[in-house]
């Protein structure tokens, strides 16, 4: 089975995080990626902005703090996810859970790694990003809702538009393996392929 | 119809629109290292899929592994290299390992074997697959579900960026390098000023360069959030494709690899090469960067809130003062290597500063040539015993090391770097490590005085 159910509408406690430029070094630190699994990446994500160099949370920071210590939605700064092409970054955040993050734009690798774990990455304006910022910053704990169909995120009395490029979106909802999607055009790959000459088949030396 | 190079490219790699928006294209080469790729292994492994065709592939370690001799420096990153050889036995792959006279870091020896060539696609698991845009080659970054996907079907689900040019016209000032070149492009277009865009870098100050110069500034383009970067290929770019292993093995001409010359580009930017100066960043992203002759910026240099905040958290981290002179930053340690500055001619111009100088005393002094074949050559041309009598390390193995401190080359907390790399990120080069980034020579500079310096006051 390819598909592994439909998620239309997000829904949770949203977290400002209003920096720009987060990088994927900070989002996860080299020191857990040398490993060979998708695995227990949670802890790393974001480690040195919620754990001060001894191991204890940063009670300043603000996934650190209630009720954002529940949020599974992120506001975030300009650039989020620039950088390394590392996917450790958005494997750590499905692990934390983290569910979708609004900003006004995001790294390429980024975007396209999130697409392929199901981390949906909304596109707004600075303007709603900024009113997004101010209503998460509300310790009373209310929820965002990103509604993937219609392309709306609601907020209390903000709703808005967001951008998403369509197939994005169709495998976000589908949640689907692109891998063995593309595996069904095997054959138009492999008439792709008998039309290339000699000189254009890479063979690299042993 | 005129067409941008970077469509020509995609257009000719495009194997079938998909119903979704997305089109499939031609992986021509790929490349892996050691850390992006293991999941991307194992992915094929839990679906019973294999390698659509070994032999467009070629592995390298480069990440994780020692500068100082070809041990792993520790048994979790032994594993992550030896699970990339089991890996590429299994699947007839080509890996060069360590002890490899052809091993290096990624984005060095690709050139060095004559793997790229204009008109070819290259995908590789690093951002800095931008590289290759030197080339007239469409070369970019991709993750581990992508690498993966390019394994099992030799293409990838793409869309169809929008088209910028960057366009150096004039005359650089001497000292100036490609590296100033593009940290003065990311300082103009911004960090994310590209995202989303195909950079073609155009005009005669990126004409001038060498095929090192315009691989640094394809390198650097993904600090600007270019997916993809390119310059036209032009009759440097043909002198640089002979004499390497791979050499003639390959031709992609069914066209000119170059932009029509009426080519519409959604985005322009102009910059004047004689207003560049070589520059150093002072904050925690690329485009934070000032010319060496001037100061760090103060709160009254802008206006927004946000950005003066901004501001301060970076000068906090950094340890450095509003309005601070460039010159005045003391460093603890010059590193001189990584993809974006640690080929032959970058020694070449770093020695040329060190020659009859020595490193300030209390600064470690680093180099890591790019690749085994880079060090012998600078070897043998005697740049080794110039690095070495000035004071600083000569690492005997290639890797990208310092660059991001995956291996055992890590900066401590509040060790002030100048770095000839590409990221000056918080917790970059170790946990509170303070990058500065700058050209080879400039670091070499650095080196001899203990502070940020200008190379054009070196005679």
């Amino acid at each position: 089975m390819k598909d592994k159910g439909m998620m239309k509408t997000i829904k949770g406690i949203a977290a400002p995080l209003p920096l720009a430029n987060i990088d994927t070094d900070v989002i996860m630190p080299k020191r857990f990626l040398i490993t060979i699994t998708r695995e227990g990446l949670a802890d790393g994500t974001f480690a040195d902005l919620r754990f001060d160099a001894a191991g204890q949370k940063r009670p300043g920071f603000i996934l650190n703090k209630t009720p954002w210590t529940q949020a599974t939605i992120l506001v975030v700064g300009d650039n989020f996810g620039c950088g390394s092409s590392r996917e450790h970054a958005v494997w750590g955040m499905r692990q934390l859970p983290i569910d979708a993050c609004i900003g006004t734009g995001f790294a390429g690798i980024f975007y396209d790694n999130a697409r392929k774990n199901g981390l949906a990455l909304p596109i707004v304006s600075p303007e709603v990003r900024d009113s997004l910022l101010q209503f998460s910053n509300n310790p009373s704990g209310a929820e965002i809702s990103i509604n993937l169909e219609r392309r709306m995120i609601t907020a209390g009395e903000i709703s808005a538009p967001f951008e998403m490029d369509d197939a994005t979106r169709t495998a976000l909802i589908r949640g689907r393996d692109d891998t063995l999607d593309s595996l069904d055009y095997t054959s138009v790959i492999r008439h792709f392929e008998a039309g290339l000459n000699e000189r254009m088949r890479v063979s690299v030396i042993k | 119809m005129t067409r941008t190079l970077y469509d020509k490219l995609v257009d000719n790699h495009k194997v079938c629109d998909l119903p979704d928006g997305d089109m499939l294209i031609y992986v021509d080469f790929h490349i892996m290292n050691e850390y992006t790729s293991p999941q991307a292994f194992s992915g094929l492994a839990s679906k019973g899929l294999k390698v659509w065709r070994p032999e467009a592939h070629l592995s390298v370690v480069d990440h994780v592994n020692a500068t100082r001799s070809v041990e792993a420096p520790d048994a979790q990153s032994k594993l992550l290299i030896d699970n990339l050889e089991k890996n590429c036995t299994k699947h007839q792959i080509a890996f060069y390992g360590l002890g490899d006279p052809r091993q290096g870091i990624e984005h060095v020896i690709v050139p060095e074997q004559g793997l790229v060539v204009p008109g070819m696609l290259i995908a590789c698991g690093d951002s800095h697959t931008t590289t290759y845009g030197a080339f007239g080659a469409l070369g970019f970054g991709i993750g581990t579900s992508e690498v993966e996907h390019v394994l099992a079907t030799q293409t990838l689900r793409y869309k169809r960026m929008k088209t910028m040019r960057v366009t150096v016209e004039g005359t650089t000032a001497p000292g100036v390098t490609a590296k100033d070149i593009i940290m003065k492009v990311v300082q103009v277009v911004g960090a994310g000023g590209a995202n989303g865009f195909a950079v073609e870098f155009a005009g005669s100050a990126i004409v001038g360069l060498d095929m090192a110069g315009r691989m640094t500034v394809c390198n650097m383009a993904v600090e600007l959030g270019a997916r993809a970067a390119l310059i036209a290929a032009d009759e440097i770019t043909e002198a640089a494709l002979k004499g390497y292993p791979h050499s003639g093995q390959f031709a992609f001409r069914g066209e000119s690899w170059v932009s029509d010359p009426r080519a519409i580009f959604d985005e322009e930017f102009t910059i004047s090469g004689a207003d560049i100066e070589p520059l150093i960043t002072w904050g925690t992203s690329p485009d934070q960067s000032v010319p060496i002759t001037s100061n760090v910026p103060s709160a009254l240099d802008y206006v927004s809130p946000k950005a003066k905040a901004a501001l301060e958290r970076a000068l906090q981290y950094m340890g450095l003062s509003e309005g601070q002179s460039a010159q005045s930053i003391k460093i603890d340690t010059a590193f001189i290597g990584s993809c974006t500055n640690s080929r032959i001619e970058d020694l070449r111009e770093a020695a040329k500063i060190l020659e009859g100088r020595q490193v300030a005393e209390g600064v470690e002094a680093i180099v890591v040539p790019g690749s085994a074949m880079t060090r012998l050559k600078a070897e043998s041309e005697g740049l080794r015993a110039i690095f070495e009598t000035a004071g600083f390390q000569w690492r005997p193995e290639a890797g990208c090391s310092m660059c991001l401190a995956m291996n055992d080359d890590i900066a401590m907390d509040g060790e002030r770097v100048a770095s000839s790399t590409n990221r000056n990120f918080e917790g970059r080069q170790g946990r509170g490590a303070r990058t500065h980034l700058m050209s080879p020579a400039m670091v070499a500079a650095a080196a001899v005085c203990g502070h940020l310096a200008d190379i054009r006051d070196f005679k």
